[in-house]
């Protein structure tokens, strides 16, 4: 059977992501029967360790290493793919911020079909692919269909397939490849954000505010709230774009991984991104006018209202109890 | 600096329940409130301060039926956008994210444009138009963009937010696409008389044929097969009373819980 199914895994400091796993259960679930093979670029030393580690779980593995993969730049790594896919391949990469940069113009210039951020698989016709995605921050799903006869490169959810376990094989080195690499796109510098007085990755209690909120003002509702709980406030992103709160308060995963025991979250619809950022099962109460907020599928306990009416309630109750 | 910011007609999210219409061909419209997508409006923001900075044009184009298209741009253009641009004919119906970057790209190459920016994602979440048209145009493209230096005679600095909020800095060279953040600043407010100056402002609309496109090279090859409610998981046990029941209710659990100290 000819290659064409083709597994990008992430990896860092020289140790591939769990994600590899999630890929390839999604592989099988997409394309029954298929052998994926893992595929490796970065630093030629990372990508022979990180090579002999996806070897334990995938029949065949490609690495491609070179000095200017060190970073991963999305702009030196498409013409190198281009280079090294077959016609027709199906890639399977997951949905994070370097596929994002890279999936799109990808497929354009391998000619195939994009299919971004899956969240399950339909079916295949040998010509066509059907998946499930979400739509409007994940309040309505939707079936698609690709064309995938040219190819197709797919984004996979984190946590959305089940990582499943593989059978060893053989490394490939494809180093060749990626001399002389250009891109017109050159990475300088990795910044991390501010710290910030605060560390919410530590709290125990979190009153965690988002959109719902409506107005800067309105902020102090939460504050009370979170006084009288003894409990330190977060948020949601539009919070953080609005300046009502620093980015070291922000849940999600472009803010922080937060680990709390009891989390409220009041007007947060709960998008995968916030709640990519939301680890350790917590008691989560939500508290959203929205019945259909995607938050009370993952919630423990929650409540359709307006937060501005119910919050000085629970407040008052709480200060009332103690 | 002239720049292009490609912007889309949504339902804004803020303002709506999404529901599933009966068969599943489409969501429920009746009552939704559209607006500009809110990624695009940062994009506009950016384009504007860095024409207010290094001097040019900001042009804010839109693909989709002809009025709907004219609101969202006209909307933009009362921001300080100085050209506008309605992309729209039968042919784009149902055009997928390469159909649209196609169109897209057509309109670039008939200016002469040193960046164009678009929103990051849209309602759909697919995160695709602005790396489909860099690659159509064959530039350079970053993603996910929070900040933007532009420094006469060397390459652009911008900044990719990625996992942890951590900024990723680079250079890029122009003419370049980067799709654009929430965050990146603060877009200004549209007052009444900005909106009352561009009221009459002449809004140009290209179909196909001016475009120089051939319909027949914008067949999808995604598309989207019906819309579902997705299957409820165990969820959340919902109380339900007065508010002031619901207070209490709440009180009880998080004491319960230990998260009242």
């Amino acid at each position: 059977m000819s290659a064409d199914v083709f597994v990008l895994a992430a990896h860092r400091a020289g140790q591939a992501d769990d994600s590899a796993l999630e890929l390839l259960a999604a592989a099988r679930a997409l394309f029954p029967g298929c052998a994926p093979v893992a595929l490796a670029i970065g630093a030629p030393g990372e990508v022979a360790a990180v090579g002999g580690q996806l070897a334990a779980s995938f029949p065949e593995v490609w690495i491609a290493g070179s000095p200017e993969l060190a970073y991963p730049n999305a702009e030196l790594a498409r013409p190198l793919l281009l280079k090294l896919l077959p016609p027709g391949a199906r890639v399977l990469m997951v949905h994070d911020t370097f596929a994002m940069d890279l999936g799109p113009g990808l497929a354009v210039k391998l000619g195939a079909a994009y299919l971004p951020d899956l969240v399950g698989g339909a079916g295949t016709g040998g010509d066509t692919l059907q998946a499930v995605r979400t739509e409007f921050g994940g309040q309505v799903s939707a079936h698609v269909e690709a064309d995938i006869r040219l190819g197709v490169v797919v984004t996979v959810r984190s946590g959305a397939f089940k990582a499943v376990a593989g059978s060893p094989g053989t490394v490939l080195d494809k180093s060749a490849e990626a001399s002389g690499l250009r891109a017109r796109r050159r990475f300088r510098e990795l910044l991390q954000p501010e710290a910030g007085g605060i560390d919410i990755t530590r709290e125990e209690v979190l009153v965690s505010v988002g959109r719902g909120i409506g107005e800067q003002e309105n902020l102090e509702l939460v504050e009370d709230l979170a006084e009288a709980m003894g409990a330190a406030v977060s948020c949601s992103r539009p919070l953080v774009d609005a300046r009502w709160l620093e980015k070291a308060r922000q849940v999600g995963t472009s803010g922080q991984t937060v680990r709390p025991r009891i989390y409220l979250a009041l007007g947060i619809s709960g998008s995968f991104q916030h709640l990519g950022g939301l680890k350790g099962a917590p008691f989560l109460v939500a508290v959203n006018k929205n019945p259909k907020a995607p938050i009370f599928q993952a919630a423990s306990v929650g409540v359709v209202a307006d937060l501005l009416e119910l919050v000085p309630v629970l407040t008052a109750k709480i200060k009332q109890g103690k | 600096m002239e720049i292009m910011v490609c912007v889309k007609r949504v339902p804004d999210p803020a303002e709506n329940e999404i529901g599933v219409a009966p068969g599943g061909q489409d969501i429920l419209r009746d009552d939704l409130v559209y607006g500009v997508n809110e990624w695009d409006n940062y994009a506009v923001e950016e384009a504007l301060r860095i024409v207010e900075r290094e001097g040019g044009s900001v042009t804010v184009v839109s693909v989709g039926a002809r009025e709907q298209a004219e609101e969202v741009v006209r909307r933009e253009m009362a921001m300080g956008a100085e050209q506008g641009l309605c992309l729209a004919d039968p042919a784009f119906e149902g055009a997928d994210g390469q159909g649209l970057a196609a169109i897209l790209a057509a309109a670039v190459r008939r200016g002469s444009y040193d960046l164009v920016l678009t929103g990051a994602l849209a309602d759909d979440g697919a995160a695709q138009v602005g790396g489909m048209l860099a690659a159509l145009l064959d530039w350079p493209y970053a993603s996910l963009v929070n900040r933007i230096e532009v420094r006469v005679g060397a390459p652009l600095v911008v900044g990719r937010e990625i996992e942890g909020g951590a900024q990723e800095v680079s250079e890029i060279d122009a003419p370049c696409v980067l799709s654009i953040q929430t965050g990146i600043n603060e877009p200004r407010y549209v007052g009444i008389r900005g909106i009352r100056k561009v009221a009459s402002a002449e809004i140009p609309v290209l179909g196909a044929a001016a475009l120089g496109l051939d319909p027949s090279t914008l067949g999808a090859r995604v598309r989207r097969l019906d819309y579902f409610v997705p299957p409820a998981g165990v969820g959340a046990e919902m109380l339900e009373g007065s508010v002031d029941e619901v207070a209490g209710k709440l009180v009880d659990l998080l004491k319960a819980k230990g998260g009242i100290k």
